[in-house]
This record gives structure tokens, C-alpha cells and sequence, in this order.
């Protein structure tokens, strides 16, 4: 794992170098472990303020691609950068919410401790958590209704709640890019409006999304969709990309829908043929 | 028995602040490696004349490249091959200790310490690691807990994983190092484990359970010492088992408490 480039550390974009500062450009990128490809030939650009969706099935290649943006898994082939640097390079501009918290459940840690551990990248080893550093934390926890648990420990909070302090996490980060794995996994339906509206809000503020995700409806609202089988299914605007035949295509299954996009069901099949056109019925 | 004191207590607080890692990053295990790997390090240098200590410092960097090639080579299941490597280092210094006749006795003094024989260079050197420890900890606090919540969350952060880990794994050998002298290879890792654990069950934040597992450290140092004085037992023995009852009671009250067997207190 490379350290961060010492040489440019104010890398930020300036207005005039638009294009080589992209939040992330991959040309031909095969990711993969151990020199081994799981998803190859992605052509994918991230500009500022969009968000790009990946859909798959587990095994797809989705977490891969993410831990490749951010830095903990090494391209396999062609090449990618984030913000004009190699993956890995700008740490201070990145947030990432991995799928697995597996010491969540061990650590002596309070909710609020969590949360301002998205403020360390900024604060170094040894900086202090200065008054808007702390409002930053704050605002998070609010935004993610999770202010009321501030003091309790994370291991007395319920999957969804720790789930909801992981968000503000990243939302503490006040990132450029932001990579979520599974973001949604454990929320309940209420936590989920609450989660759409606040990182609908980092769009806004100026962040970049890259979301992996296994719902379909959240999937469709965003500017970009790369549907993900081991390869690239299709890469488009959601309202084009998820259609019904690319859809079984992707998951190898039954896709039941209710009325227009965004209200998909995705049914899964283990192992099961399914006819390609015949159990698809959009429009029930 | 004064020195004994303050060996015990010095032992307490650096032993805390790395158990406490130990225990929350789940590496008791190599911990325990690191304690056991010393063992031919003090035993060669003790055969060609040098200070137990520098050999105590070999040793354990011997076990840290070795547990660190090994976590990098296999990716299944690096406890049974760390294992292997800590028996190997123990039979290693035993073979070594047993193949002179006039070890018999120092391998007892390596594997169990000699509390009640700390000299006062021993308590200088002890507490100048014990500073440098603490030293250390502060300064790598927030990596140390990215790490222990999510290494891949400390890397996206840009502190890199691998080296924050060698830095613990140094922290640990450093402890283990100068712990050993006066509680001895073996139980030292007792030390480690013991009071931190029993500060993780009380302390919802780590600054606490550090605090915690050095009161309780210390508890069990004086105790400890006052048992084996009064009971003729092995000091080092007695202090180490004492820590250990004193975890297992907390976890006892816990438990009780956590499942309402005796409810005294209505909220």
C-alpha cells in the first residue's frame, strides 16, 4: 500500500485544471485481487457534484471497484485516478463506509467518538479538535438523527443506529468524494429518507457519490448507473441503464416491477433457469 | 520490597496502555508469541555474556518479522502458523538453556521473573520505556483506534495501516522487554492481557479502560506482593494470578449485573 504523494499537497482543483482533477477517470481499469481480474474494461468519469450508483449482485465486483477508488486495492489493469492522483493519494478529500464493521461490537467507544474520528484525517496525529471541528461532528450526528446517542457506547446501539453513526461519520468527513458500500444495509425505512435527503444535500454542497447498492429505486435517482456482473453490464443514466432485460441480466433473475422505475423488486433465484421475457412483468 | 512495588506498578501502566491495544485489536495471541519469542533471544545472550535485555530485544524483532512475514504470506489462517513460530521460539530457547548445566535455575528466572530481585538500574530502565510507551500511545492514539475500528478506515485516512501496526507490535516488544525481568517471559503476558481486559469491560471509553486496567494492575501488584510475602509463593506468580481473579470478578459482577440476578438498584 503506497503512502500519500509528499510533493503536491494542495492538490485541490483550481477552475482552469478541470478535467486532470476529477474526482475519478478509469480508462480500460480491470480491479481485482492479487493480480487476479474480477471486472475488467471500465470507462467510467465522476465530475463533481454526481453521483454514480453500482449495482450487482454480492461477488460483482461492486466492493472491489470502491476499496480500488479509495485506495486499498491495487488497479489490476489500465488506470485510474482520483482527483489527478493515483488511488490512495488524497486522503484528506476522501470518506469511505466499508460494508463490515466487525470491532463495532468489541470497542469501549462512545457514538460521538466515532463520528469524530472523520475528523481525524484533517486533524493529523496530534491537532486539536478545533470549535468548528466540533460543530462539524455535531451537525453530522443531527443530521443523521443520531444526536441523541452522542454519549452511549456504540456497542449498546442497535445494527441500524451504529449504521446511522458511521454515516455521520462520513458526513463529519466533509469530503470531495464519497464512497459508500452497502450504505443502506440495516436501516430501517425512516432512516433511509434520512440518509437519501442528507447525502442528496453533500451533492449539492459539492461532493462526488459513488454508491454501491442493492436498491434498485435509490439506484435510479442517480446521474450515473454501472450495472456490475463480473463485467460491465451497462453504464448510463439511471433511467436508461435499468431496464427490465439488463436488470435479469445483472442479478440472473426474477425482477418483478410495480408501475415505472423505482419501484422494482428484485426477487432472487438461486440457481433456478429463468425465461428471459417471460416472468418479467413491468407493468402489473 | 519497596523496588518489588515499583517494578509491579511500572509493569501495571505499560502493560495497560498496550493491553489495552492488544486486547482491542484482538492480538493477544501474537502478544503472547512476542512474550514466548524472547525467551532464546535472553537465553543465547545470557550464553555469550551480553545483557539478557538486548537478547530480549532480538528476539522479539525476530518474532515480529517473522509474525509479519507470515501475515503477509498466508492469507488462511495466520494463528497456526504464528503459533508454530511461538513453540518453535520456545523449544528453541529451552533447547538452548538445557544444552549448559548451569542454566537450570535462570530458565526459571526468565520464564517467571524475579520481582523481589529488581535492581535499582532495572526500575530506571523500566520507567524510561514506561515514559517512551506512553509517549508513543499519545502521540499514535488516533491511528491506534482507526486501527482498532477499522484498519481499512485508518488507511482510507491516510495513516498507513502496516506501519502503525509495527509500531504496535514494537510497543508490545518493548513492554514484553522490559517486563520480563521482573515478572518473566510467560506471565507477562498475563500482565498484558489481564487488567486491560477487565478495564474493557467496565470503561466505555479507551482513556478509561487504560486507567482502569492500571488500577487494576496495581491492586493486583500490591496484593499480589503481600499474598506471596505472607504465603512464601513465587511473587511474580502470585501478582500475575491475582490480575487474572481480579478479570474474571468483574466479569462475574457483570454478568450478574447485567442480567438482573441480584437487582438491588431501581433506576
Amino acid at each position: 500500500m503506497s503512502g500519500p504523494a509528499s510533493a503536491t499537497r494542495d492538490d485541490r482543483p483550481g477552475p482552469s485544471e478541470g478535467a486532470a482533477a476529477e474526482p475519478i477517470r478509469a480508462t480500460d481499469l480491470s480491479v481485482g485481487y492479487e493480480g487476479r481480474s474480477i471486472v475488467a474494461g471500465i470507462d467510467v468519469t465522476v465530475r463533481p457534484q454526481t453521483s454514480l450508483a453500482l449495482v450487482g449482485t454480492n461477488g460483482s465486483g461492486k466492493s472491489t471497484l470502491l476499496k480500488t477508488i479509495v485506495g486499498l486495492a491495487r488497479p489490476v489493469g489500465g488506470s485510474m485516478t482520483v482527483f489527478g492522483h493515483p488511488p490512495g493519494a488524497s486522503p484528506r478529500r476522501i470518506a469511505y463506509l466499508s460494508q463490515f464493521h466487525a470491532s463495532g461490537f468489541v470497542l469501549p467507544l462512545r457514538a460521538v467518538e466515532v463520528v469524530r474520528m472523520g475528523r481525524y484525517p484533517e486533524l493529523g496525529l496530534l491537532g486539536r479538535m478545533s470549535t468548528e471541528d466540533h460543530d462539524l461532528v455535531a451537525w453530522a450526528m443531527r443530521t443523521m438523527g443520531v444526536d441523541r446517542f452522542c454519549d452511549q457506547s456504540l456497542r449498546s446501539l442497535s445494527g441500524g443506529q451504529q449504521q446511522r453513526v458511521y454515516l455521520a461519520q462520513v458526513l463529519a468527513r466533509r469530503a470531495e468524494l464519497i464512497v459508500l458500500d452497502e450504505p443502506t444495509a440495516g436501516l430501517d425505512a425512516g432512516a433511509r429518507e434520512t440518509y437519501l435527503e442528507a447525502f442528496a444535500a453533500e451533492l449539492i454542497r459539492g461532493a462526488a457519490l459513488v454508491t454501491a447498492t442493492h436498491d434498485i429505486a435509490e439506484a435510479a435517482e442517480y446521474d450515473q448507473v454501472m450495472l456490475l456482473a463480473r463485467r460491465v453490464v451497462a453504464l448510463g443514466p439511471g433511467r436508461e441503464v435499468l431496464t427490465p432485460e439488463a436488470l435479469l441480466e445483472t442479478f440472473g433473475m426474477f425482477v418483478r416491477g410495480a408501475g415505472h422505475l423505482g419501484r422494482f423488486i428484485v426477487v432472487e433465484r438461486g440457481g433456478r433457469e429463468v425465461d428471459p421475457h417471460g416472468h418479467i412483468d413491468l407493468d402489473d | 520490597m519497596l523496588r518489588a512495588l515499583t517494578a509491579g506498578i511500572l509493569v501495571s501502566i505499560s502493560c495497560s496502555i498496550v493491553g489495552t491495544f492488544v486486547v482491542l485489536r484482538g492480538l493477544a495471541f501474537i502478544g503472547d508469541a512476542l512474550a514466548h519469542g524472547v525467551l532464546p533471544g535472553v537465553a543465547v545472550a545470557i550464553l555469550i555474556g551480553v545483557p539478557g535485555m538486548v537478547g530480549a530485544a532480538l528476539g522479539a524483532l525476530v518474532m515480529i518479522g517473522g509474525v509479519s512475514l507470515v501475515q503477509a504470506r498466508s492469507r488462511l489462517s495466520s494463528d497456526t502458523a504464528i503459533g508454530l513460530l511461538f513453540v518453535g521460539m520456545l523449544a528453541l530457547g529451552v533447547v538452548i538453556v538445557s544444552s549448559s548445566s548451569t542454566f537450570s535455575g535462570d530458565l526459571i528466572r526468565i520464564l517467571f521473573g524475579e520481582l523481589l530481585g529488581v535492581s535499582v538500574e532495572d526500575l530506571l530502565l523500566q520507567a524510561v520505556v514506561t515514559v517512551g510507551v506512553a509517549v508513543v500511545a499519545f502521540v499514535c492514539a488516533r491511528p491506534f483506534l482507526l486501527l482498532c475500528f477499522d484498519p481499512e478506515q485508518a488507511q482510507v485516512a491516510g495513516f498507513s495501516a502496516r506501519a502503525y501496526h509495527v509500531v504496535m507490535l514494537l510497543l508490545i516488544a518493548a513492554t514484553v522487554i522490559v517486563s520480563f525481568q521482573s515478572v518473566g517471559t510467560l506471565l507477562v503476558f498475563g500482565m498484558l492481557l489481564a487488567p486491560a481486559g477487565a478495564g474493557a469491560l467496565i470503561a466505555r471509553r479507551i482513556g478509561a479502560m487504560m486507567a482502569w486496567g492500571i488500577a487494576f494492575g496495581t491492586i493486583a501488584t500490591y496484593v499480589g506482593l503481600l499474598l506471596s510475602y505472607h504465603l512464601d509463593t513465587a511473587a511474580g506468580a502470585t501478582v500475575v494470578l491475582v490480575a487474572v481473579v481480579i478479570f474474571f470478578v468483574v466479569l462475574l459482577v457483570q454478568n450478574v449485573r447485567a442480567h438482573g440476578v441480584a437487582p438491588t438498584v431501581v433506576a
